[in-house]
């Protein structure tokens, strides 16, 4: 106990500040959170369709990530119906990305002689979204903190150049440092003047339960099937319309840039949150649960390649 | 004569791959030194002491090397006589022809230096051509980059742009020494030098350079890097035993699989003791353990009397002092309450609803699309199991089976369950007890899955064993129906597994069921048992060739006999194994092959049960055969009913004077059909009654 409270751990928002800081000062862009309900941070299109195509491109953003079966009416301390992934993209990764990263750990105060730090094997997949990446869970003292993937397939494309992927899981990280036990006790922000403490569960317990009871007690299942009924035929409309503008017979270069690929992936992503949602009602069978993953796969897949064609075609105008 | 050392330094290799991995690095740089001539000298001395030739390979998470000693540095030169075009033609009035000029030319000597030699064609050009050796470090410069981009990787990555090779993890950098030079070996972007990299964290991390290849492994050591495996695993497990006497009494619980796993994740191992809540101990050991080995790599101490006891062993990658003990321990054990915690919550919470309730949430579980629901493959495998019990009699308690067979899945809808996949059946088990299920029904829940691998135990009750076996013959059978069974490697629902278990269950526990009364009761057609029964021969094979060791030949002749009885065709292999080597026997079973081609030649079928058509005359070898036969007959039918094989076989083999007597003096084709049927049919009936063993065509007689 001693040890770690001698010098006063970084509370959740200054961890925030800091991680980002070190990211910007080795030139990453730093993005707000996507506006939209994802399940990861590795869904929104900051990393999913930047991975795609040739552009290189450094960027970090803080995801706030939605997995509704994950939530426990605030009851456990460990597990959130929203928590929050840091995300970082290195499109190509530089050589030696994994000292940058522990570089990244020193910044956030944790000395690394004083820790056990390991690279374990974990590869991600994302079946719905047609990519995988090999990597390592980053195990410190036990904890796994972050996720490190190398892309190796993002809508069942082959990327070149690859990108790495670091994902950092902002709650365990601060319990980690503020040594707390429990989520909810996680010094949120402490009053510069007073020294008065925001608890995460001060700032986030209402919603964890309003959100949870929602998932899993009042959601209409008839109305999100609806929804998800909706979202998709509108996106299938869209990538069929993609079919015959975003194409490189297509004079109009105007229409080509404006097609509204992003608009299509949103649909996607309302349609995944959907169906988080259903499956956390328990409204979907396995034998359902298969069939509905395929549908979305359909989608997200969909948007991915007429994202890479759009780019390819776009380019290849402006060359022109 | 020098010493080579070649060091691939990467980002983390799974541990699961490491081993292997360096096992190729070391055998491809040994093959490609023999193939480019290049251990001559240490091969030709390979009786010296000490030996010339040494090899030795390392390993670590962020590292693959191997060290060779002995290496020539310098190819010989290959001094070859070449043979060319004949004279005739090499030479037209004494002047070289455009042929002559172009053999010349091909063998690297000047037309002047061209020979002729005499053959038994005629006159010939001929050259000596000297193909000068390379050096060694041109030869690895060259050809060790293809070794390396051809290792084995279980799954790799490409990261460079261009996408110019794919390896496990990117590589950082390499080591090639030959002696004290460098060799400029290339692979994945980087050209070897002579720097390589410490531990992460104790060293400096900045590279450092290695003297020599003698003193890699030294210098590592240094630099806080165990490159040796079996160093490392020696100072873990030398750690554990150390961290252990903290707790007085105390014993960490031996995982041969999990020590290997720590020697791979690590450079540097060390130990530390952490201790949890006593309180946890309430949960079941089962769920303790799995959350300590399976998700957190720790090992599991118990006390002098075998009961887990609150403490667990974790193996670092560092070193440590006071201080960082403590905040290690602490980070350690904050993270396991954790995990006790959610156990314990699911635990806890699961309770409520008992499984008896739970029966009917399996309705809304998916067995497969086209078998519907777990409700439904319980029912199934109730029906199953009652049709067995009824065929073994009293001996089994058919109302706890029963009950068993309607709750084994039922913890699948359990949060513990979706948390700890691994543990399904066994928490079944142990939520059926808690809640005042009969211990026979418990056990057997707690042990369908087993065995889980050729290496696992089986059930511990009969009627865990018929559970176990209804189960996976209901999915093997429902699989097959729908036209999904294994091909080649592809095996997405884990049946042969599955298969394999029914057989180790029939082998090894006394269940009295044979593979065809289980194939037919679990197939839905006559269409569906075919494609069983042969699938299942295939894994009593695999059975008999990979757990009990049986040879190729053997597994082969006995299976020929018959499979339906596990048991029966273990001990007839056993039997079988025992004997080959005997004289009597090799001779026999190349008498039986020599039967069975006579009789294939002839076109010849027992024409049923009769007995032996009196052919010859008392006294002569066929006689001879013929009564023996009739006394050996018995005695085999006698002793095989018994499964007493071994003997059995040793009396078949006690006809070897008469048969060899046989063959020397009779002819089985006699012109007379009736002697020669006679003949046939005697040979007929002894292959037909010593095939109910094996078929002894089958076993490979050496010459």
């Amino acid at each position: 106990m001693q040890a770690t409270k001698e010098k006063k751990a970084l509370t959740f928002q200054e961890l925030l500040f800091t991680l980002q800081k070190f990211w910007a000062e080795r030139g990453c862009v730093l993005q707000q959170p996507y506006d939209l309900e994802v399940g990861a941070g590795t869904m929104s299109p900051d990393t999913f369709l930047r991975v795609l195509g040739p552009k290189p491109i450094k960027i970090a953003y803080a995801q706030p990530s939605r997995r509704p079966a994950d939530g426990r009416y605030g009851e456990n301390p460990n597990r959130l119906f929203r928590h929050t992934q840091l995300q970082v993209i290195l499109k190509p990764p530089p050589e030696r990305v994994q000292e940058l990263y522990l570089e990244s750990l020193v910044a956030i105060g944790i000395d690394l002689r004083e820790h056990d730090i390991k690279f374990e094997e974990d590869n991600w997949e994302w079946p719905v979204g047609g990519a995988w990446g090999v990597g390592w869970q980053v195990m410190l003292d036990g904890q796994e903190i972050t996720q490190f993937t190398y892309f190796q397939q993002c809508g069942g494309m082959d990327l070149d150049p690859i990108s790495g992927e670091i994902t950092y899981g902002m709650e365990r990280i601060a319990q980690f440092l503020q040594d707390v036990d429990s989520i909810y006790d996680i010094v949120w922000a402490r009053d510069p003047d007073t020294g008065a403490e925001m608890t995460y569960g001060g700032v986030r317990l209402h919603e964890e339960q309003q959100f949870s009871a929602y998932s899993f007690d009042y959601a209409d299942v008839e109305k999100l099937w609806e929804h998800l009924r909706l979202y998709e035929a509108e996106c299938l409309a869209l990538l069929s319309l993609a079919k015959t503008v975003v194409s490189e017979e297509n004079a109009d270069a105007l229409a080509v840039k404006r097609f509204p690929t992003m608009g299509a992936y949103e649909l996607a992503l309302k349609c995944s949150h959907t169906f988080n949602l259903l499956d956390a009602r328990g409204a979907i069978s396995v034998t359902e649960r298969v069939g509905v993953m395929a549908r979305i796969r359909n989608l997200i897949v969909g948007v991915a390649k007429v994202y890479a064609e759009q780019g390819r075609v776009v380019a290849a105008g402006a060359g022109a | 004569m020098a010493d080579l050392l070649f060091e691939i330094g990467l980002e983390e290799v799974p541990a699961r791959m490491i081993e292997s991995a360096e096992a190729e690095l070391r055998r491809r740089v040994v093959d490609l030194l023999m193939r480019e001539r290049l251990l001559e000298n240490a091969v030709t001395n390979a009786f010296s002491m000490p030996p010339a030739f040494t090899v030795r390979s390392f390993s670590t998470p962020r590292r693959l090397a191997v060290l060779i000693g002995g290496v020539d540095t310098q190819q010989k030169d290959i001094v070859e006589e070449v043979t060319g075009p004949a004279v005739k033609i090499a030479y037209k009035d004494g002047v070289a022809t455009p042929a002559a000029e172009a053999f010349a030319r091909k063998s690297g000597v000047a037309v002047a230096d061209l020979k002729t030699v005499t053959t038994p064609k005629g006159e010939y050009l001929a050259a000596t051509s000297v193909k000068a050796g390379r050096t060694a470090a041109e030869v690895i410069a060259a050809e060790l980059p293809k070794e390396v981009g051809a290792i084995y990787w279980a799954k790799n990555m490409y990261w460079r742009a261009g996408k110019p090779e794919r390896f496990v993890r990117p590589v950082l950098w390499l080591v090639c020494l030959l002696g004290e030079e460098v060799v400029p070996v290339s692979f994945g972007g980087k050209t070897a030098g002579r720097a390589t990299f410490g531990h992460r964290v104790l060293s400096s991390g900045e590279p450092f350079e290695i003297e020599s290849p003698e003193s890699y492994a030294v210098q590592l050591e240094g630099e806080y890097v165990l490159v040796d495996v079996e160093a490392r695993r020696h100072k873990i497990r030398k750690a554990l035993d150390h961290a252990t006497r903290e707790v007085a009494g105390a014993r960490w619980r031996e995982d041969e699989a999990l020590v290997d796993q720590v020697t791979h994740l690590t450079e540097w191992p060390d130990v530390l003791l952490g201790s949890f809540e006593p309180e946890y101990l309430a949960l079941p050991e089962e769920v303790l353990v799995t959350v300590m080995r399976d998700h957190q790599k720790y090992f599991a101490v118990e006390d002098a009397d075998g009961k887990l006891a609150p403490h667990f062993l974790t193996v670092l990658n560092i070193s440590t002092d006071e201080n960082s003990a403590a905040i290690i321990r602490q980070g350690n054990e904050r993270v396991l309450r954790a995990r006790f915690n959610d156990a314990r919550f699911f635990w806890e919470f699961d309770q409520r609803v008992p499984l008896v309730e739970r029966v009917k949430l399996l309705e809304n579980v998916t067995f497969q699309k086209d078998l519907g629901s777990y409700a439904t493959k319980s029912e199934r495998v109730r029906g199953l199991a009652a049709a067995f019990a009824e065929r073994i009699g009293e001996t089994v308690d058919a109302a706890a089976l029963d009950e068993a067979a309607r709750l084994a899945k039922t913890d699948l809808t359990t949060e513990l369950v979706k948390e700890f996949t691994e543990l399904q059946g066994i928490i079944g088990g142990l939520y059926a007890k808690a809640q005042g299920i009969s211990q026979i029904a418990c056990d057997a829940i707690y042990d369908q899955y087993t065995p889980a691998s050729m290496d696992d135990g089986v059930p511990r009750s009969v009627e865990g064993a018929l559970l176990g076996v209804a189960d996976r013959a209901d999915t093997i059978a429902g699989m097959f129906g729908l036209g999904m069974e294994p091909t080649g490697s592809k095996d997405p629902f884990a049946l042969r597994r599955a298969a394999n278990g029914i057989v180790k269950i029939l082998a090894e526990t006394g269940l009295p069921i044979k593979l065809d009364r289980i194939i037919v009761a679990a197939a839905k057609d006559g269409a569906t048992a075919d494609k069983m029964r042969g699938f299942f021969r295939e894994r009593v094979e695999f059975y008999l060739r990979e757990v009990r060791g049986q040879a190729y030949d053997v597994v082969k002749a006995v299976v020929a006999a018959g499979s339906d009885d596990v048991r029966d065709v273990v001990a007839r292999a056993e039997a079988v194994t025992h004997v080959r080597g005997g004289d009597d026997f090799r001779a026999v079973s190349a008498a039986f092959k020599r039967m069975k081609n006579i009789l294939v030649q002839a076109g010849f079928e027992l024409p049923g049960l009769g007995a032996v058509a009196g052919g010859g005359a008392e006294g002569d070898a066929e006689g001879a055969l013929m009564r023996k036969f009739g006394v050996i007959d018995a005695k085999v039918r006698e002793l095989s009913s018994q499964r007493a094989y071994r003997s059995a076989l040793e009396a078949i083999a006690t006809l070897r004077p008469e048969i060899d007597a046989f063959f020397d003096q009779v002819m089985v084709m006699d012109p007379d059909l009736t002697v020669r049927n006679g003949r046939l049919t005697l040979l007929a009936m002894i292959v037909a009654s010593f095939s109910g063993i094996a078929d002894f065509s089958e076993i490979v007689t050496a010459g």
